[in-house]
């Protein structure tokens, strides 16, 4: 894991400890938020992975000229393709973790936590 | 034009008959090495030129219909530029080969504009092979539907024309890990069969969308399973393989086999490791037909072998 996946992931496991504090809502959809985001920029997925509660709505919006996708390893979710400022999102209920490919440049690889 | 060649006189006067506009280079394969040659242009027009080869096809890559931004914001009208270079050709080709990324988005309206277009050439035989920007739909699903007869949907098959065996290769579905492209067992198996009943003196073209050798890694330029396939192409004397993917020229010669990329006809892209990923290209606007383009290849008729020329828009 690179240094900046690292700080992301203490960032992330931070900001989830502090939700946990607050009303037990996770269960409710969680509009997306830049905690929730990824963006797709120069072939990389940014962040690399992402730590969101249950219920949460993760975005992914491509920067790139060049269109990527976004396609779920497990079969959960597929975004056919986004072109540049295209974006895509999904709803994340169950916890667990989940891998996803770019299928045009699939080299790009990212991964959800949902708690 | 990026360098300087030098060649004899009687090559250089073989080969005029090649050029059929723009500036160019012009690769000659002559006893299995491909040696770039400067084009004699003023020359190429006279009609003096001697009738040195029959004009086999003229491949046509990345049009990338539906492309919209900065690095060319007109690719219908590059598209078009290039139909017409095509079709102002002295002489017919008898057939077209697309390697690629005809759409940009593999959406259906992008096709129907894509063969809007392409149904201005005034060649009408056009063979195809899908390029990974016509296939995001998963399966591929519009693709195979306007494409997909040739090759009874499988993305693959093999035809002759003038005594020399075409084969035409899909390498941009079920992508490994790494990002190369990959032809699979079964294909891989098909092909081996395919070629098995050929004898060694048939030339040989493939064409596919990714470069079956590889270019450069990180950026998926490559095919990972390519050198099985090379494992049954090499007995042949002469192999010629035609790629897109990467919208630029890039050859090496190994053995008998010529591999050569075309040109984009949308926009053209950086060279490998250069820059943070494989987008398009923004360049000034003066410089972007000149790296746009076509490539034909012709049978001297002397030689018997291909020859390979690359044409700009400029």
């Amino acid at each position: 894991m690179s240094l900046r996946a690292v700080r992301h992931a203490l960032i992330v496991s931070m900001f989830v400890g502090a939700s946990l504090l607050g009303p037990a809502s996770a269960v409710r959809a969680t509009p997306a938020t830049d905690a929730n985001s990824f963006i797709i920029k120069d072939f990389h997925f940014s962040p690399m992975s992402l730590t969101v509660p249950a219920g949460a709505t993760v975005l992914w919006k491509n920067l790139d000229g060049e269109p990527h996708t976004v396609v779920s390893i497990e079969g959960l979710f597929r975004s056919g393709g986004l072109d540049q400022n295209d974006s895509f999102t999904f709803k994340f209920d169950k916890p667990g973790t989940y891998r996803f490919v770019c299928s045009i440049h699939p080299q790009m690889l990212g991964t959800i936590t949902v708690k | 034009m990026s360098s300087e060649f030098t060649t004899d006189q009687t090559r250089r006067g073989a080969l005029k008959c090649l050029a059929f506009g723009g500036a160019g280079t012009l690769f000659v394969l002559s006893g299995g090495v491909l040696a770039p040659v400067n084009l004699a242009l003023g020359a190429a027009r006279d009609g003096q030129a001697a009738k040195a080869g029959i004009p086999l096809f003229v491949q046509i890559s990345d049009s990338h219909i539906g492309f919209k931004a900065d690095a060319n914001p007109d690719v219908a009208g590059t598209v078009k530029q290039t139909i017409d270079l095509v079709n102002a050709m002295p002489e017919k080709p008898a057939f077209i080969m697309h390697t690629g990324d005809i759409t940009h988005l593999s959406k259906a309206e992008e096709f129907d504009q894509a063969q809007q277009l392409l149904s201005g050439l005034k060649v009408t035989e056009l063979h195809t092979v899908p390029g990974e920007h016509d296939v995001i739909d998963g399966p591929g699903a519009e693709y195979f539907k306007r494409f997909g007869k040739p090759s009874g949907n499988r993305g693959y098959y093999s035809f002759d024309h003038e005594g020399v065996h075409f084969v035409a290769l899909i390498n941009v579905m079920n992508f490994k890990a790494n990002g190369l492209g990959a032809l699979g067992d079964e294909q891989l198996r098909w092909l081996e069969a395919d070629l098995k009943a050929r004898s060694a003196s048939t030339p040989i073209v493939v064409f596919a969308h990714m470069p079956l050798w590889t270019i450069y890694e990180p950026w998926g330029w490559g095919t990972g399973d390519a050198d099985q396939a090379m494992s049954f192409l090499r007995r042949f004397g002469s192999v010629t393989v035609l790629n897109g993917h990467i919208h630029q020229i890039v050859q090496k010669v190994e053995g008998n086999i010529t591999f050569h990329t075309a040109r984009s006809m949308a926009y053209p892209q950086p060279t490998a490791g250069n820059g943070p990923g494989p987008g398009p290209l923004k360049v000034p606007g003066e410089l972007l037909p000149k790296m746009l383009g076509v490539t034909s290849v012709t049978i001297a008729q002397a030689a018997g072998a291909p020859s390979l020329a690359d044409t700009p828009l400029a």
